[in-house]
């Protein structure tokens, strides 16, 4: 494969190839109408709906074609098949949409149905076309595969004018369009017409599906209406930014794409689009913040290293508290062993080993000599704040949200270690109304006592 | 309608690969996986693509091999995307198999610069044709596709017949078969596996249409009719093997009454397939339309209400 020149780059990149700006605009352009609407797709799960729609046309192009031979005209005028695709996608889709609501057969099934039905009729006909003397039918599957390398002004007029009014009608009727995706049954019980709206994005993406596939093809279009969009819901948990997300994320493929197909010729432009379609789902997947792979474990690892923390600096301090003498309600901090700390929870000798690591490195904990360890100054202030937050939450919890004493150990763990502190002040104020000059309110339920059951 | 023993081979080996496909496919449109075949026929490309850079040479076996691993890996991507991801299995489904396929095309179009390998006559067989290409079997001539397809059913008939509790249970309840000990992901893997391999082997002899419909539309059929497991099975296989027939008699006979010779008995079958699910939809005893009008009727004489409006029992109980 031999690189391009940098001056070929230039002239791609900022379209002044005629040809070569054609097909990047129109590739753009429908990669931003197939962004928004398979947005909505993706969101009513119904993803593979291009999938099921570009097959389901090729009964129509083969019955078009007959038709129009037997009128007498050439057959493969791009009008006429375009109409024939159009409507059978539609029938396929209503066929979808009336097995999904009169059986209990679901969506994944009625676009299968319709696919592989009306594709093997799709190929029936054909077939059969291909036998009608003097009509030259050959190449007529094709249709659906596309010839992206060959976009002419036609063509492009065309693409343009669906992607353009796709995009419109998707931002015109975002209200009802994201009702229906995440409420239909509200929808529905507030009077809007949801069987029509749900038609209306169907028959938008037919529009683009049909243009697609005689442009672009079969699986760039599939592709268009599935990977931005799910590209875009890596990065935001609000429908406009994902649909901005979403139409960025199709243009920038078809640019890109179809770009580099120009600039390297063995490569097809649909492929080339798919893959950077790819690489950007990928990119999202790993890395977006809000919602990406890494970012999110991340996020668990430092929840889980702070619950841990908070774990045993609790546990040590209620092994201290239950050994140190009080006097006068005070807790002395001295050392306890190990074999005690490791009994106080369910966890293993490894898991605490690594803890107490971690507390060391944090300047929590002191080795005390024979095996035994002590809290530090600041390691014995974190404790005592931390087991005080946990019973304030149990009392809380006790007292306002009426759980049972022996349930509210497990259920303050779960809660304690995501309160923020302006929570725990407001508790604080909330509960010292009752509780009169308490620093440390003794635990509301008995702690459970490790390795001396028969102290309780 | 000539019928000859051309015909009696194609409508068997129709049978065996509308058989051997609907047994998994009950499973899979129990599993809300219908589309599975579907992306798995357009996935195999790069392996496909693969097997001959590496072995550079159309040997069916060494291509067998490798569409097979790609349609596997479509299935363990697929799940991987949808589980740490988070994505809608069916939008995870399509991402995979698109990238795959245009892989695979870019893959072919720089093996294809040499050898002739045109992803169209690599893939598709086509049913008419297999009475021809023959095998010698115990004295008779038996058609290659009769053998192919035949194992595939007899390997995919033992694996449903031992496992069948396993995936029954999985299909309706994984995580029940989970924390019972059964492994709903190793189940899940066979499946996709034994989805693969049919998707593959039935390509190569019969084509590729003929597997989606099978894998879809007669358990579809078959749900409609039934909502056991067991009597589901047995009507989808019943529906496959009538589609079969019925699909290959039509492609010979359809065409002639529109004034045409004759047609592709690959998507005639799928067509028949559909007819039979038609028919099914219409008619079914307990979901059919007829019988769901014929119920609203009765309820309209009894209750005196029609859809959507709330009997009137349930307002003077409130009122009560």
């Amino acid at each position: 494969m031999n690189f391009p020149e940098f001056s070929d780059i230039l002239e791609v990149v900022t379209l002044r190839n005629y040809n070569t700006a054609l097909v990047v605009l129109s590739t753009a352009l429908l990669g931003i109408a197939s962004g928004l609407i398979g947005a909505f797709l993706l969101l009513r799960k119904r993803s593979l709906m291009g999938d099921a729609l570009s097959h389901a046309t090729l009964p129509g192009i083969g019955i078009a074609f007959m038709i129009m031979v037997s009128l007498g005209y050439s057959g493969k005028s791009l009008p006429g098949l375009l109409a024939g695709a159009s409507i059978s996608g539609i029938a396929g889709v209503l066929l979808m949409l009336l097995i999904r609501n009169t059986t209990r057969l679901r969506d994944d099934v009625g676009m299968g149905f319709v696919l592989s039905v009306f594709f093997g009729i799709g190929v029936a006909v054909l077939s059969m076309a291909q036998n009608i003397p003097g009509a030259n039918a050959a190449g007529l599957e094709s249709f659906i595969y596309g010839k992206a390398a060959s976009i002419i002004m036609s063509d492009f007029v065309l693409i343009a004018g669906v992607a353009v009014f796709a995009s419109i009608a998707s931002v015109l009727f975002l209200k009802e369009f994201t009702l229906l995706c995440f409420d239909e049954a509200f929808a529905r019980s507030e009077g809007w017409p949801t069987l029509l709206l749900d038609i209306f994005i169907l028959i938008l993406v037919t529009a683009v599906t049909v243009i697609g596939l005689q442009s672009v093809g079969l699986i760039l279009v599939i592709a268009f209406l599935i990977t931005p969009p799910t590209a875009a819901r890596f990065w935001t948990h609000k429908l406009t930014h994902m649909l901005l997300f979403s139409a960025l994320f199709g243009l920038v493929s078809g640019w890109l794409g179809a770009s580099i197909s120009a600039l390297i010729p063995e490569l097809p432009a649909g492929a080339v689009i798919v893959l950077v379609a790819a690489s950007l789902f990928l990119i999202s997947m790993m890395c977006a913040p809000a919602r990406g792979v890494i970012p999110r474990f991340l996020r668990q690892s430092r929840l889980r290293k702070k619950v841990d923390r908070q774990h045993f600096l609790r546990a040590a301090f209620e092994l201290v508290e239950a050994q140190s003498n009080e006097v006068d309600g005070s807790v002395v901090n001295i050392p306890f062993s190990w074999e005690a700390l490791l009994k106080k929870r369910t966890w293993s000798a490894k898991k605490l080993k690594s803890i107490l690591r971690v507390a060391q490195r944090e300047d929590h904990l002191e080795p005390a000599g024979q095996g035994m360890l002590r809290l530090s100054e600041p390691g014995f202030g974190e404790a005592a704040r931390v087991t005080r937050n946990h019973r304030l939450w149990e009392t809380y919890l006790i007292k306002h949200a009426d759980i049972a004493p022996s349930h509210v150990d497990r259920d303050a763990d779960m809660v304690e270690h995501i309160l923020g502190a302006e929570m725990v002040r407001q508790l604080e104020a909330d509960l010292s109304k009752r509780e009169v000059e308490v620093t440390m309110p003794p635990s509301p339920h008995q702690i459970q006592q490790s390795p001396a059951p028969t102290e309780s | 309608m000539n019928w000859d023993t051309y015909d009696t081979w194609t409508v068997v080996v129709g049978i065996l690969c509308a058989v051997a496909c609907a047994l998994p496919g009950c499973f899979l449109v129990l599993r809300k996986m219908s589309m599975m075949g579907d992306a798995i026929s357009h996935a195999v490309l790069p392996g496909l693509a693969v097997a001959f850079m590496i072995t550079g040479a159309r040997a069916s076996v060494s291509m067998f091999i490798g569409a097979v691993i790609a349609g596997i890996l479509t299935a363990v991507f697929t799940q991987w995307i949808s589980k740490f991801g988070n994505v809608d299995r069916g939008a995870a489904m399509g991402i995979v198999f698109t990238t795959l396929f245009a892989i695979g095309l870019i893959l072919i179009r720089r093996a294809a610069d040499h050898v002739d390998l045109d992803p169209g006559c690599v893939l598709y067989g086509a049913i008419e044709m297999t009475p021809w290409d023959t095998v010698g079997l115990g004295g008779y001539q038996i058609p290659r596709a009769v053998l192919v397809v035949g194992s595939v059913l007899v390997i995919n008939l033992v694996i449903v017949c031992l496992l069948f509790k396993e995936f029954r249970l999985s299909a309706f309840d994984p995580d029940l078969a989970e924390t019972l000990g059964f492994s709903s992901n190793f189940l899940h893997y066979l499946l996709m596996t034994m989805v693969a391999i049919t998707t593959v082997a039935a390509f190569e002899a019969v084509g590729s249409i003929i597997v989606i419909a099978m894998l879809i539309v007669p358990p579809a059929t078959a749900l409609l009719l039934t909502r056991r497991l067991v009597p589901m099975v047995i009507v989808a296989v019943i529906t496959a093997s009538a589609a079969a027939v019925l699909g290959h008699m039509s492609a010979l006979t359809v065409p002639q009454w529109l004034g045409y010779k004759s047609t592709t008995t690959s998507g005639m079958m799928a067509a028949a397939s559909g007819l039979l699910f038609a028919l099914a939809w219409i008619f079914s005893p307990s979901e059919g339309i007829i019988q769901k009008m014929l119920h609203r009727k009765r309820n309209l004489l009894e209750f005196g209400i029609t859809d959507g409006e709330e009997p009137d029992r349930v307002q003077e109980n409130e009122n009560l």
